[in-house]
């Protein structure tokens, strides 16, 4: 009822405005300067007697008219004074805030214009009523403002509901502008009286009792809040706008009172710095992105060939990555300081090329095998010299070697677990494939793409990735005859199984044909023989994979599981291989160690026949000098294995290439260009364009990395090689998919697979680290190359630096820590920990396991809920109509068409207007009453939304709809 | 900077970095680029608050949302009149959303608003099919576009009214792991 007549006495402010004019001016300010009065306690009497004033003010005017038209307009006046005043005060409170302004005055028009419609309708009674209902407000103020204690709770409530409000306001955005700037004027209203509340404060806060200063510090703090989260709110700029202003004017205002200013520079750092902080993050983040390479020509291909083939580039570009951290390792710690600070070329025999081999040494055709002047360089382990400390720098090169060795297998170890373990966390949090079509909808548009380009690409992926899910959608219902499924799998894994039993025939038969060549001698043999084991490799390599995929055709996997068999096969296929190649190789060092062993009886007996040549012939003669090119040499298996793994790598890296350039750029272009003039139609037809082959690629690059692996130690100019081969093949490969590649007919998204490249990854780091480890340990070095030469065991190095490098009581710690007696409790306790952390893990994924399934279960539980409740409503709902049909039988003949009256109404009030000021009158014919609920319901209603906490300091004064409803049937049965 | 300083005042500065997350510098330069749209349109002077609009056709026509496919339904969500007119407030607000800054709720909540085509609070089948269609450019068959929208609301909506409403959307945008990296605009 208050809010009614409160929203009615501000409705008629307007009105008495247009007719007073200055004279209200006058008023307000008396009023004003009353209110300002009403705030002290003892200021009653003398509020009455401006009452009384008023009163006799108004009378005087009163009887310019006539007498009901007098009365009615008393009451409108005074009402009016009061709204003007609080108006003005807002007014006062918000100076130079030019953005409201206008809102204000023109919601102020709004409702002008609708004061007009209503104006008519009311009545001389409910005039009186509304004036008692605000004298009473009146007294409830007065009371509210005597006792200091509720003051201070009205404050905090007040504020309390602004914010609230504006939180509320977030969801009824949507509501019509009036509603919005009304309750925006509330609020500021609410805020007005807090501020003459607080002004009063100030100038006593001796009054202050803790309490107050408690709840006053409150709503600093929320203000507070509000200002910090005010540009995480949803509104538009204009508001945010107001509400900073009038939160900042509060805080100010409370601030000062409380005392709590003073840390306000220390505040202000505080939060440039964390300002500065987040932009330097963000500054960083973009630096961090924009170095990553080759990431426009991933999304190119992402977004022509989907995820899956982008899968590979993301891949081999990891791969990059690493093999550049190798790289830097080898060359910064082992190449660089052995060519800078080591003995020069040509200085010892194992820098120098033999004489026999000098004359074809700077052949191409030798240098492209790795012989001569190459093999005796950095690039290879024998070349490197056994002096414990190189340089001015003391570079412990023999120390510096072993541990690059190891450092580089002990970092792939460690990248290629953390990015599985990453892989596996990202899959767990990421399985949730809950809103899997959602998340496409919504989140795939990248809102960051401004070029045209790109966007018709990015519009091109996102539909690939519809069809993607949509066809996978279709493939998990699929269902088929399930014994002929089976029948043809199994064929397939035989035909494959005899395919891998082949190519480990072939290796084998021609690894022992190439023995046999190579103890006739090399030099009898064409170049196909010699190189017979590396091509075949190649090309089994090459061709494998193809039977595999016509072979996996039979099976009729979906196509993710298709692929990972794919992958399987291939990877024994490769696996065997390289072992095969491995075990030859073993044999090949075997053959070597007894050459060696040879050549070393046969040096000693040659430097002993020089040392008695020297010796008989001048004792007092200077010694002769030999050229290391004429010293007798081992024949260094470590360098031949080195040799043999770049040879290895090179003509895979030639083989990639050359299918790569005939496979698919000659067949695209045979395709393309022969097209015109064949009877069939290339392109649609057999050999069509060719699809990159996903699968292949990775499993390539894999067992690429599994080679550099192995023989990383023995040729430190692996890892460089790699990289170059690497980063050629970005390019190559990039610019081939790109050209001469169709996106595939059947496109998968290559992230579930992501996790298997990395197990096959770490499969073939171990399995490749097994053999280097092997040769490492057991077998001795060359007595004459390599810096671990005269040594029993590479290993070796460590001790020696221990002992000569450290003080004695760390290699006296080592040694009583390599004590088995230490070693073996150590061992069993790493044992026991991974038992416990595995079985913890297993539990914790039950767990998991369970939670996800009651999760799911309670949401269908509430869907049900939900379902049930909205029956339930449904059918109150009809109940209701059902109850209440003969009452609005009833009212429908009241208010036929809402639409027309309301038209009509406009009319009427137009007229009337016009009729007041001419006049002054204000007749508001009886017979429009039956009108007023459909007319005047609106109104209230909106303002009910706007302000529904503020009512609730004035105690006493029902605002439930009950009490309008009350009223209106009151005025209804007028 | 002396120049500029003239555009806002210092307090006007302030208050829009409180208001948005962008700091001095950038407001600034989103005043350059809003003005730069509409040289002839747009006063040096943002003192005393003009009344400028800028059209939808010069808006949607900056480099940023020329590619979107969603560039109407964006200015019209940040413009004061629903219409794509925006004032200087309303860009300096669209871009504050759509900057790297923004927390996930309130960038969610506008998302859910450029998505509701139809401005009913509800994002219904038709919403949805409007969103894939300009996703994917109508290269998507009737058939496979409803099959799509039906799992979407299968998929998301929780209170099984057909529809998705401001809740459900945000339950299930918070989940997406790549929603706040596409979601923003550099500008």
């Amino acid at each position: 009822m208050t809010r009614d007549s409160l929203i009615t006495s501000e409705n008629d402010v307007d009105i008495g405005l247009e007719f007073e004019g200055l004279e209200d001016e006058v008023d307000t300010f008396q009023e004003e300067h009353e209110r300002e009065r009403h705030r002290g306690k003892r200021r009653d009497g003398e509020r009455a007697k401006k009452k009384k004033r008023g009163n006799g003010e108004r009378r005087k005017r009163a009887s310019n008219a006539g007498q009901e038209e007098e009365k009615l307009q008393a009451r409108r006046e005074k009402k009016g004074r009061r709204k003007r005043s609080s108006s003005d005060q807002q007014a006062e409170g918000r100076e130079g805030d030019e953005a409201e302004q206008p809102t204000t005055k023109s919601s102020k028009a709004a409702k002008t214009r609708k004061n007009v419609k209503n104006e008519k309708t009311r009545k001389v009674e409910k005039e009186e009523k509304e004036d008692e209902a605000d004298d009473e407000e009146r007294n409830a103020k007065r009371k509210k403002k005597h006792g200091s204690n509720n003051k201070e709770e009205n404050v905090e409530d007040g504020n309390k509901h602004t914010v609230k409000e504006k939180a509320g306001e977030v969801k009824k955005k949507k509501h019509k502008k009036v509603v919005e700037t009304s309750s925006e004027k509330e609020t500021s209203e609410e805020e007005d009286s807090e501020e003459e509340d607080s002004e009063e404060k100030e100038v006593r806060p001796e009054t202050l009792t803790p309490e107050e200063l408690e709840t006053l510090k409150e709503a600093v703090d929320e203000r507070k809040k509000l200002i910090q989260g005010l540009r995480g709110k949803p509104w538009a700029m204009k508001k945010k706008l107001v509400t900073l202003r009038e939160s900042q004017e509060f805080v100010e205002k409370y601030e000062g009172a409380l005392g709590k200013g003073k840390g306000r520079k220390l505040y202000a750092y505080k939060v440039m710095m964390t300002k500065k902080w987040m932009k330097f993050k963000r500054d960083f983040e973009n630096f961090k992105t924009a170095c990553i390479p080759w990431e426009m020509k991933i999304k190119e291909i992402e977004s022509h060939f989907g995820s899956s083939v982008a899968s590979y580039f993301i891949f081999l570009r990891w791969m990059y990555g690493i093999n550049m951290i190798l790289f830097c390792l080898t060359f910064g710690l082992v190449m660089v300081p052995e060519a800078l600070m080591g003995r020069p070329y040509g200085t010892i025999p194992r820098k120098t090329v033999p004489r026999a081999e000098a004359p074809s040494a700077m052949d191409f055709a030798v240098l492209w095998d790795f012989g001569g002047y190459a093999q005796y360089s950095v690039l290879f382990y024998g070349y490197y010299n056994n002096q414990r400390a190189i340089g001015w720098l003391k570079f412990r090169m023999p120390l510096s070697y072993f541990l690059v060795g190891v450092g580089t297998v002990a970092y792939s170890y460690m990248v290629v677990i953390r990015t599985m373990a990453r892989n596996a966390n990202e899959s767990g949090v990421g399985d949730d494939n809950s809103f899997n079509f959602s998340w496409k909808m919504f989140t795939s548009w990248d809102y960051l793409i401004g070029n045209p380009e790109t966007a018709d690409n990015k519009f091109a992926s996102i539909t690939t990735i519809f069809k993607e899910a949509i066809l996978e959608e279709q493939e998990s219902r699929k269902d088929d005859n399930i014994h002929l499924t089976r029948f043809l799998r199994v064929l397939a894994n035989f035909l494959v199984l005899c395919c891998l039993a082949g190519s480990g025939y072939l290796i084998y038969f021609v690894v022992r044909r190439s023995q046999k060549f190579a103890l006739d001698g090399l030099e009898n043999h064409t170049w196909w023989e010699r190189n017979e084991v590396n091509m075949v490799m190649s090309l089994l390599g090459m061709f494998c994979p193809m039977l595999f995929d016509v072979i996996s055709a039979l099976e009729n996997y979906h196509p993710r599981v298709a692929l990972q068999w794919q992958l399987g096969r291939i990877f024994a296929l490769f696996l065997g291989n390289l072992y095969t190649f491995i075990i030859a190789l073993m044999d090949e060092i075997n053959l070597k160690r007894e050459e060696e062993k040879i050549v070393k009886f046969n040096i000693t007996t040659w430097e002993a026949s020089l040392y008695n040549i020297s010796a008989s012939e001048n004792s007092t003669a200077p010694p002769v000098t030999i050229q290391p090119a004429d010293v007798p040499r081992g024949p260094c298996w470590e360098t031949m294995v080195g040799q043999e793994f770049v040879r290895l790598m090179i003509s895979d890296t030639m083989t990639t290439y050359i299918t790569l350039l005939i496979g698919d750029f000659l067949r695209a272009v045979l395709v393309r260009f022969l097209n015109y003039c064949w009877c069939w139609d290339l392109e649609a037809g057999f050999p069509s364009y060719s699809e990159f082959d996903v699968s292949g690629n990775v499993l390539g690059l894999i067992f690429n990395q599994g080679m550099i692996w192995m023989g990383a130690f023995y040729a430190p100019c692996l890892p460089a090689l790699n990289l170059l081969r690497l980063h050629v093949s970005m390019y190559l490969q990039c610019w081939a998919v790109m050209c001469c590649n169709v996106p595939q007919e059947r496109v998968f998204k290559a992230s579930g697979s992501n996790n298997f490249y990395m197990a096959m990854l770490l499969v073939i780091l171990f399995l490749s680290t097994l053999p280097a480890i092997y040769t490492i340990v057991t077998i001795p070095p060359s007595f004459d190359c390599g810096p671990f030469s005269g040594k029993k065991h590479m290993f070796d190095v460590i001790q020696e630096t221990l002992e000569s490098d450290f003080p004695a009581w760390i290699s006296k710690v080592f040694s009583s820590a390599s004590n088995p007696g230490l070693v073996l409790p150590f061992i069993l306790l790493m044992v026991l920990a991974i038992y416990y952390l595995q079985s913890t893990s297993k539990s914790y994924k039950e767990a998991n396991v369970d939670l996800k399934k009651k999760l799911q279960t309670q949401n269908e539980e509430n869907k049900k809920k939900n379902k049930l409740a909205a029956l339930k409503a449904q059918m109150d709902l009809e109940e209701a109509r059902k109850a209440t049909s003969p009452s609005a039988e009833h009212q429908k003949n009241n208010n036929a068409s809402p639409d027309q009256e309301a038209d009509e109404e406009e009319d009427r009030g137009r007229g009337q207007r016009m009729y007041h000021s001419q006049n002054g009158r204000s007749p508001p014919p009886p017979r429009h009453d039956g009108y007023l609920p459909a007319t005047r319901a609106p109104v209230p209603r909106n303002y009910h939304h706007g302000n529904q906490g503020s009512a609730g300091y004035l105690p006493g004064f029902p605002r439930e709809s009950e009490a309008r409803m009350h009223r209106v049937s009151s005025l209804q049965r007028h | 900077m002396g120049n500029k300083q003239t555009i806002f005042t210092a307090q006007q500065l302030d208050s829009y970095q409180d208001c948005t997350y962008f700091t001095r510098k950038e407001i600034l330069r989103l005043f350059d680029r809003y003005r730069d749209l509409a040289p002839q349109l747009v006063p040096l002077d943002y003192t005393c608050q003009p009344d400028v609009k800028l059209p939808y056709e010069l808006i949607g026509s900056m480099p940023e949302l020329k590619d979107n496919p969603f560039r109407q339904r964006i200015a019209e969500v940040f413009s004061d009149d629903g219409e794509g007119n925006m004032t200087l407030d309303d860009f300096l607000d669209m871009f504050s959303v759509l900057s790297e800054m923004a927390p996930r709720d309130l960038k969610a909540y506008y998302a859910f608003k450029i998505y509701d085509f139809n401005n009913d609070d509800f994002l219904c089948k038709s919403d949805l099919e409007k969103t894939l269609n300009k996703l994917t450019r109508n290269e998507l068959t009737e058939d496979e576009v409803r099959m799509v929208c039906e799992k979407v609301i299968d998929e998301s909506d929780l209170d099984n009214d057909g529809r998705l409403s401001l809740e459900d959307f945000q339950t299930m945008i918070v989940r997406a792991p790549d929603f706040l990296s596409t979601f923003h605009i550099r500008i």
